[in-house]
């Protein structure tokens, strides 16, 4: 168990709210300025974000001058409800965690911003697709930031309005606009989880502060624990697009490529792994919610990479993907304080690889007049140097290729699975197999064989403003798991309260295996892919995985059969009730305004005797309710 | 007991009430004396130091600590008595300023030239040629609120029958005067007329049967009368069941709601603003203190009856709200809605207790305070969306108004935000404020219906907003420019909403401080 002790904030650190404020104020500008900021208003967000990334490292570099002990920083901010029972400040919390967060989402949300500029040049409304991205910043950095749930909450539900706003940026395509729609709507049941938990630390602990759980988690009645978790577990949920919650996401990619990678790659997506982490004091304590996390990130692991091996929509490809790699770090949060470094450890090397492949995405797209199709792609590696390098940077971290970033953290998270539980472990394995089979497909179909291009399409590398961020993207997805992976352990210990663990140089037998298990899938991959033409129509296929694959293994339907239609239903029958009972008489009133016929005052008569029939009735049916409270 | 007692009547602690009341008959006078080219004016001039005058007081009461029960025991001032009357005079001031609006409707007020005349007549046509006015409703809504002050501090059944009927007629005839779209307001006013009348009935005769079960009218005794019952409990019961119908009815609860569209439909917009705050308000407040203080002892009996209410309403009011199309009908259903969470709280309010202060009362009168100044902004904001046939209601012709008039935009996404109980708005602070009271009350089962009920109407209304910002602008709409007797109420109403969104703290304590009726 550990409590969370801070220190006051002192010089920089008591500017760490500027950290948030700069990108706000900035989004509210650019929202509100009409057409001023129309010429260059994106370098506004430019800036905001890169000095949002300045005061962030700041930070990091003080922190790290800081005793260990010294590290983790309060910044009140102000008393935001004080009533009886409770009260909720409003504050900042500062610490190893939150830090590493913050670095995440202002360095790789700048570059994300920078490539923007050049991918978003020739959009007519450029101006309101940069105050949404730095709105999303202020959110998210808001979420990660927070010190007590409830101020997370707020951030939590700015970073899910951006998120909606963002996807249904291109407004005028139906999809985009069902897109965001479903993403709200799904989001909104895991928000149901992430009210209710709170209501229940406010009923329980009389607070909401990260301190005053992590302090009464300890002595909570199991019961509560789990309920607790779980609740957490059902909001990290629909965040995260972790099953049942996950079929958002693969819609989420009607959203301009960028969107794609900060949002549903980098950063948002991620949320539910940073919530499980933060609240590890609750999951110590709940074994069931514990092991109910673990369940969940296994099942979508392995859901997120079927949906990968057979989709031909790069976008989505890299989209089930995603959900397979938060899989991973939500099983390795669900192991416990084996598992919480290196959950944080994937999530960081995941979003330097995976931004940098969704943007790449984007700059294959930008070559290819925004045909996601990759069956139209092929022998793209000629004509796209920079992308063809930087994305194969990606394909061999997400992979695990020896010595780059995913070769350390997924191999982690690997082994701690195998050690909670070989059932577990061998999922994680197999993940891995399928994880290299289906960016091998990607790879192929879209670089390698001969060129299927569609008729007028001449693909061409992109501007250098989008090349650039392509390339410190790749960087660090190779050199990003060297950088950490000897010292996140230690660095997190204090804040998470995982167990530091040594790390042999060697690969164990489990890291050979899976080693031998991701050759497998390249090599499957290969020799579907790279030694065949790829049709340029997608076979018909009765292939059960692949049916079931190119479906997102009917999400859609078990959520249509489950939720969709008996809601519709409910409110179709309540709408029935309301036009034959209510509609009738006003809507026949307005309609004969002119007319003033004797139809309206017979209408308007059966109107008023169904009314007070109506209440008649409800006075029997509080009749009915009081005596049966009285019977039991 | 055949000797007559000298009534007693403290003045100055009532006089808040009382000076309102004068201010309504003031305007009576000069309705009758003063020339019709003046009566405008004068009684903008009334209303102004009637309900100022009244606020005046009232403070100047709260700082003396002034309290207890008056007026031979049919009314309390308390702290719940306080903050009510403060509400609902500053919502009573603010929604009148939307009554004497006339920029919008090229010098033309919201109402009828000639509410007497029938609808299309030449007596009609001639009324609106001379420029004739109502100024009457001033007046009227002055005597409405008079009403609803006594209705909310009430403490014997008589007075509060009184008060109901005499805040009720003024709005019934206020609801049938509406400039435009005359058959419909007059349609409005009949059916809320005999439907009230209808709830007034039940009011009554379970008044009487609450008389034979306790033997007096007065709160104190009812509630002793439950500690040590001479009678059967059915009679209690049922005068219970048939009260509640009479005050569900104006709180607008299901399945008493029928009235609520279709009223604030007809409606002038002025006066659905002022129903919908206001008379939600007093009927909310005199609700709260009949069931606290009379039946308190008794809670274990209308409890359950309440909640089921409390979830018809949420699910019935949010359900529909979703598929309207026209914004007067959507905020009616909305208010049904914030009808069913504010009785939530009423809920679990009874088992709070003095050493728990989340006090349910406290959190009523929160969610009551935010939700009143989002409302009477949205109305004010309903009222100057128009196109040439006067207000444009469908909700397809408000696409695009956020784009041609960002702030116009803003504040009525930001008002829409705290009605879906988004953060750093002051209809989220309400809503965990109701919710926790009903949580720490223990029906943690209907704080999660209220959450999901919650969650769903914030698409409601963040589909408005939506259309506003991202659809393209409809033809011929457009936000009219109004006087600062529009633009104030609105002001005030995203300031105040944004205030108890972010500040919250100085107002709960004030409400916590002040949330116990006397008994």
């Amino acid at each position: 168990m550990i409590t969370l002790e801070t220190v006051a904030a002192t010089g920089v650190f008591s500017l760490a709210w500027l950290m948030i404020a700069v990108p706000a104020v900035a989004a509210a500008l650019l929202l509100v300025s009409g057409s001023f900021f129309d010429r260059a208003g994106h370098w506004l967000a430019v800036a905001a974000v890169a000095l949002s990334f300045g005061i962030a490292l700041w930070l990091f570099i003080a922190m790290m001058a800081a005793d260990p002990e010294q590290r983790a920083v309060g910044v009140p901010l102000y008393t935001w409800i004080d009533s009886g029972t409770w009260s909720i400040s409003a504050g900042l919390l500062i610490d190893q965690l939150s830090i590493l967060f913050a670095l995440l989402i202002t360095g790789v949300g700048g570059l994300i911003h920078l490539y923007s500029v050049g991918y978003m040049a020739h959009d007519p409304r450029r101006r309101r697709f940069f105050a949404f991205l730095n709105l999303f910043v202020a959110a998210m950095l808001l979420l990660v930031l927070a010190d007590n749930y409830l101020v997370l909450f707020v951030g939590w539900e700015g970073v899910g309005l951006a998120s909606y706003l963002l996807i249904g940026f291109w407004q005028y395509k139906p999809s985009a606009a069902a897109a965001a729609k479903k993403a709200f709507v799904m989001n909104r049941v895991g928000d149901l989880g992430m009210t209710t938990a709170v209501m229940a630390m406010l009923a329980l602990f009389g607070s909401s502060s990260f301190e005053a759980v992590n302090a009464g988690a300890g002595k909570l009645d199991p019961a509560w624990a789990t309920a607790i978790g779980l609740l957490l577990l059902l909001a990290a949920c629909g965040k995260s697009a972790q099953v049942p919650l996950q079929a958002w996401l693969l819609d989420a990619m009607e959203g301009p490529t960028p969107v794609s990678a900060l949002i549903h790659a980098a950063t948002m997506v991620t949320a539910g792994v940073y919530l499980v982490v933060r609240s590890n004091a609750v999951f110590n304590v709940a074994p069931i919610a514990a092991t109910a996390v673990v369940l969940v990130g296994t099942v979508t692991l392995l859901v997120g990479a079927w949906i990968g091996t057979s989709k031909d929509d790069i976008k989505k490809v890299l989209a089930g993907s995603t959900m397979s790699q938060i899989g991973y770090m939500m099983l390795a949060a669900g192991i416990g304080p084996a598992g919480y470094a290196f959950a944080i450890f994937h999530l960081l090397t995941h979003g330097f690889f995976k931004a940098n492949m969704f943007l790449g995405a984007g700059s294959v797209m930008h070559a290819m007049d925004d045909d996601v199709n990759m069956r139209h792609y092929g022998a793209l590696s000629k004509v796209m140097r920079i992308t063809f390098l930087t994305f194969s940077m990606g394909f061999l971290a997400i992979i695990g290729f020896p010595f780059f970033s995913g070769y350390y953290s997924k191999d982690h998270i690997i082994e701690a699975a195998f050690h909670q539980n070989a059932l577990i472990g061998w999922a994680a394995l197999i993940g891995a197999g399928i994880t290299a089979f289906y960016m091998t497909r990607l790879m192929l179909m879209t670089f390698f064989g001969e060129s299927r291009w569609r008729e007028g399409v001449h693909p061409h590398e992109s501007p250098k403003i989008m090349t650039i961020p392509l390339i410190i993207l790749a960087i660090f997805s190779v050199i990003g798991g060297v950088l950490m992976n000897s010292w996140i352990q230690e660095w997190l210990e204090p804040a998470v309260g995982n167990h530091v663990e040594e790390l042999s140089l060697m690969p164990s037998a489990i890291g050979w295996a899976t080693m031998g298990v991701v050759a497998l899938g390249v090599a499957v991959g290969w020799f579907f892919f790279g030694q065949r033409r790829v049709p340029e129509e997608a076979p018909v296929s009765k292939n059960f995985f692949t049916v079931m694959g190119r479906n997102d293994l009917f999400g859609d339907t078990v959520n249509d059969v489950v939720a969709v239609q008996p809601t519709m239903l409910a409110a179709r029958g309540v709408v029935v009730a309301d036009h034959t009972m209510i509609d009738g008489g006003v809507n026949g009133a307005a309609g004969l305004l002119a007319k003033l016929s004797t139809q309206t005052r017979r209408l308007q008569t059966g109107q008023i005797r169904t009314y007070a029939l109506t209440m008649s009735l409800g006075v029997v049916g509080i009749g009915v309710v009081m005596i049966l409270s009285q019977l039991g | 007991m055949n000797q007559i007692a000298t009534p007693t009547f403290e003045w100055m602690p009532l006089a808040p009430v009382l000076a309102v009341l004068l201010a309504a008959c003031v305007g009576v006078v000069v309705e009758a004396l003063v020339p019709r080219a003046y009566r405008f004016v004068s009684q903008l001039g009334v209303v102004a130091l009637g309900l100022l005058a009244a606020l005046g007081l009232l403070i100047v009461n709260y700082f003396a600590h002034s309290s207890g029960i008056m007026a031979m025991g049919s009314i309390s001032l308390d702290g719940p008595t306080y903050l009510m009357w403060g509400s609902l005079l500053v919502f009573g001031l603010l929604s009148m300023m939307v009554f004497a609006e006339r920029t919008l409707n090229n010098g033309a007020s919201a109402f009828a030239a000639s509410a007497a005349s029938v609808p299309g007549s030449v007596a009609e046509a001639e009324a609106t040629a001379a420029r004739h006015e109502h100024t009457e409703v001033f007046p009227l809504a002055l005597f409405s609120l008079s009403g609803m002050m006594v209705f909310v501090s009430a403490t014997d059944l008589i007075t509060a029958f009184v008060a109901l009927e005499v805040m009720s007629l003024p709005l019934y005839l206020l609801s049938g005067m509406a400039r435009r779209r005359r058959l419909l307001s007059q349609e409005a006013a009949l059916k809320y007329f005999l439907l009230g009348a209808l709830s007034s009935a039940f009011f009554l005769f379970g008044m009487a049967l609450m008389y034979g079960y306790a033997g007096s009218f007065d709160y104190r005794a009812i509630d002793a009368a439950v500690l040590a019952p001479t009678y059967g409990h059915g009679l209690l019961l049922v005068g219970t069941g048939l009260m509640a119908v009479g005050l569900l009815f104006k709180i607008g609860a299901v399945p008493f709601h029928n009235w609520v569209p279709d009223v604030y439909v007809g409606s002038p917009t002025p006066v659905t603003s002022f129903m919908a705050i206001c008379t939600k308000l007093a009927a909310v407040g005199a609700t709260a203190r009949f069931f606290f203080v009379a039946l308190g002892a008794d809670r274990w009996s209308w409890q359950p009856m309440i909640a089921v209410i409390a979830v018809l309403t949420m699910i019935v009011g949010v359900v529909l709200a979703m598929s309207q199309t026209d914004i007067k009908r959507l905020l009616a259903y909305s208010s049904v809605s914030h009808a069913g969470f504010i009785l939530v709280a009423v809920v679990g309010a009874t088992v709070a207790t003095a050493n728990d202060p989340a006090s349910s009362v406290a959190s009523i009168l929160f969610y009551l305070l935010a939700y009143g100044f989002a409302t009477v902004g949205a109305f004010a904001i309903v009222t100057m969306v128009r196109n040439s046939a006067g207000e444009a209601h469908d909700i397809d012709s408000w696409s695009g108004i956020g784009r041609s008039n960002p702030v116009i935009g803003a504040v009525f996404a930001l008002l829409m935000l705290s009605f879906a109980g988004i953060p750093l708005t002051g209809g989220f602070i309400g809503k965990w404020e109701v919710f926790a009271s009903a949580w720490e009350g223990g029906y943690a089962w209907l704080v999660v219906v209220a959450v999901m009920a919650s969650l769903v109407a914030a698409y409601v209304y963040l589909k408005v907003v939506v259309r506003m910002f991202f659809a393209e602008s409809a033809e011929g709409v457009s936000v009219a420019k109004a006087s600062l007797l529009t633009l104030v109420p609105i002001g005030v109403g995203a300031v105040a909403t944004l205030y108890l969104g972010l500040f919250p703290g100085p107002v709960l304590d004030l409400m916590t401080a002040s949330s116990v009726f006397l008994r």
